[in-house]
């Protein structure tokens, strides 16, 4: 998003037609400026307006006038305090999992010959496209309460969120590592073998380092999507587990308390504003 | 390791195939221990599938390789023990110069004050010991070639394959790499290099043997000398050095070139017999002589300390190799060509040509 805006700021680079007419050359700022203003504007309406009432709302309590009461409020309940952690918890924890998992699967899809690897890979593609809750009912056939596996209630505990976040966002971390291995020299690989390297070594010496800018731009991805994730949750049907945006529903559908859910939305966003950042700064660290 | 009589490369009948399609075919090759051969042949000759076979990289459908006395056949590339150089280097671009050359002396899990003693002498050994802090990307390609050399002689191997190690430096870059490779081999006198290659200044200046690959067979395999001298076949003669290859037909004590008689050895082919005879370029002079030829010229190029003039003789074109000639022929002008009997090869006809 920041990134759309600051281009769309700098202007220059895209919108001037390279090696075009004269009259293009010296087309005059305005011009350019009315390329850019449709877009921005509706950027503007669509998105930004939105979400700055959503920040007007948060610091207009329900007594009436301006004050950080709701942000007080909020921050000093337990119910906040225990969404957040779990929120941050499941996320984190869904996230290296989907690493570890997104890294061996792909692993095997690149480099180890058997027929109908190319079909895997492009099923992943398409899984891409399924919605989050699929995931979550199809597990409740195997794991629900009325399930194949039912007796065990796992699914309505954190672990059940966590499987089927895991399970929905393992193929987000695959598909840039998979594109990461496409990459990777055959020749490097052959001459750590000539070299007297087994395979853990070559995994983790050769192949492991080339893949380490997809597995942080999956990784970033797959906890941004997770801090957010709604569907999920709603369907595994677990009722001790609330996340940031559960709270966010229930604080404005059952409870009516716009306020207090409009502070835990903002709380939700700069979350995911500043990990966005944080990636950005460690992504241009690491040269990548 | 194993004792240096035992080292060594030996092919027993290698043949390989990628889906029914022999890309190598029954392949019988010796390779000393410290001698280095060169593969020469063009592409898809197999002989860099030869190589990959001793690398451990393909699989023979038949046959078997031997490292000294072992039977690798069914080896894993990582336990044959092999230096292996390849035309685009393959060094680990996130590792520094001493770790990539470090980094076969790891696998092995050698002791670290070693591996460090080990590193210290194959860079030296290679020139690139100034280098050792740096990362691949901030080398020249010539340099980048040295670590890869540095980091499959660090494991000390008794095998050394070359693939194509020089084909991806400039012309300038290549003659020093050549020399170099040459010091190393009188550094290591042990190794067994196996050195593929197309290009045959590079096999004629480094090899001890040279065997000569096409579609999949081996055409001819001896010391440069011997293929340069007197080359088996047609092939062998034209891909080591460039040749002259007449169509004559053997008579007595000589043979019939374009109805002129040339006087050469006819070794015992039969009178009447058709055959090829095989005279080198620079070995043809100008003017008059023994053999004379006489033709017109089609062509005259300046090559610098040489010019290349091609004289069309009873319809065949004969390529001459002549000092810088301060007076070259023009175009058309009629020239007398001679070679000595001694420096023209009778070949058989046809074989392994096209």
């Amino acid at each position: 998003m920041g990134e759309v805006v600051a281009r769309l700021r700098a202007g220059g680079g895209w919108s001037r037609p390279r090696g075009g007419s004269r009259k293009s050359d010296t087309a005059p700022r305005p011009f350019r400026g009315a390329l850019v203003l449709p877009p921005v504007a509706l950027l503007a309406l669509f998105f930004l307006y939105p979400l700055a009432l959503v920040v007007q709302q948060s610091v207009h309590p329900d007594t009436g006038g301006t004050s950080l009461q709701p942000y007080a409020d909020v921050f000093a309940s337990e119910s906040f305090r225990n969404a957040l952690w779990t929120t941050v918890w499941i996320a984190a924890a869904s996230t290296a999992g989907c690493l570890v998992l997104g890294f061996l699967l792909a692993l095997v899809i690149a480099f180890v010959p058997f027929p109908g690897a190319k079909a895997v890979a492009r099923f992943i593609d398409v899984y891409l496209s399924f919605p989050s809750f699929l995931i979550t009912l199809a597990l409740l056939f195997i794991y629900g309460t009325t399930g194949i596996i039912g007796s065990f209630q796992f699914l309505t505990t954190p672990w059940g969120v966590l499987l089927a976040e895991v399970t929905y966002f393992t193929p987000f971390v695959m598909r840039p590592v998979l594109a990461a291995f496409s990459q990777v020299d055959a020749a490097q690989i052959e001459a750590a073998s000539s070299l007297g390297a087994r395979a853990p070594r070559i995994v983790r010496q050769v192949i492991l380092p080339e893949a380490l800018p997809a597995l942080a731009a999956g990784g970033s991805l797959v906890l941004v999507l997770c801090l957010n994730e709604f569907g999920i949750v709603l369907f595994t049907g677990a009722k001790g587990v609330t996340t940031l945006p559960m709270l966010v529903y229930s604080k404005a559908i059952l409870e009516s308390d716009y306020p207090g859910a409009c502070v835990v939305a903002v709380v939700n966003v700069l979350i995911s504003v500043g990990l966005y950042g944080l990636y950005r700064v460690v992504s241009r660290r690491a040269g990548a | 390791m194993s004792s240096g009589i035992s080292s060594g490369i030996r092919f027993d009948s290698v043949s390989v195939a990628y889906d029914g399609n022999v890309v190598l075919d029954s392949l019988d090759l010796t390779v000393g221990p410290g001698e280095v051969m060169a593969l020469l042949g063009p592409s898809g000759s197999g002989k860099t599938t030869a190589l990959r076979a001793v690398a451990g990289f393909v699989r023979p459908v038949s046959g078997r390789v031997f490292l000294g006395d072992r039977d690798v056949t069914d080896l894993p590339p990582h336990r044959r023990g092999i230096g292996m150089v390849v035309q685009q280097y393959a060094l680990f671009p996130h590792l520094r110069v001493a770790d990539n050359v470090a980094f076969g002396l790891r696998a092995r899990r050698t002791p670290k004050a070693e591996v460090r003693e080990r590193v210290a002498e194959a860079l030296e050994m290679t020139g690139m010991a100034a280098y050792a802090r740096r990362h691949p990307r901030e080398l020249s390609g010539g340099q980048q070639q040295r670590v890869a050399i540095a980091r499959a002689l660090a494991i000390r191997p008794e095998v050394l394959l070359l693939d194509e190690p020089l084909s991806a430096l400039d012309a300038q870059l290549r003659s020093g790499m050549l020399a170099e490779l040459g010091r190393l081999h009188r550094e290591l006198p042990d190794v067994s290099i196996l050195y593929v290659t197309h290009d045959q200044v590079e096999a004629l200046t480094l090899a001890d043997r040279i065997a000569v690959m096409d579609r999949a067979r081996l055409r001819a395999c001896g010391t440069p000398t011997e293929l340069y001298r007197a080359p088996a076949d047609e092939f062998t003669a034209s891909f080591v050095g460039g040749a002259n290859l007449l169509p004559v037909t053997v008579g007595a004590g000589g043979v019939d070139f374009a109805g002129v008689a040339v006087k050469v050895d006819t070794g015992g082919v039969a009178a009447g017999a058709r055959a090829t005879l095989c005279v080198r370029p620079h070995l043809v002079g100008l003017g008059e002589g023994p053999n004379r030829l006489v033709g017109t010229v089609t062509d005259v190029q300046w090559r610098g300390a040489t010019h290349r003039l091609c004289v069309e003789v009873g319809g065949e074109v004969v390529m001459a190799d002549l000092r810088e000639l301060r007076d070259p022929p023009g175009f058309g002008d009629s020239v007398s060509l001679h070679f000595a009997a001694e420096d023209a090869v009778l070949l058989p006809v046809g074989v392994g040509r096209g």
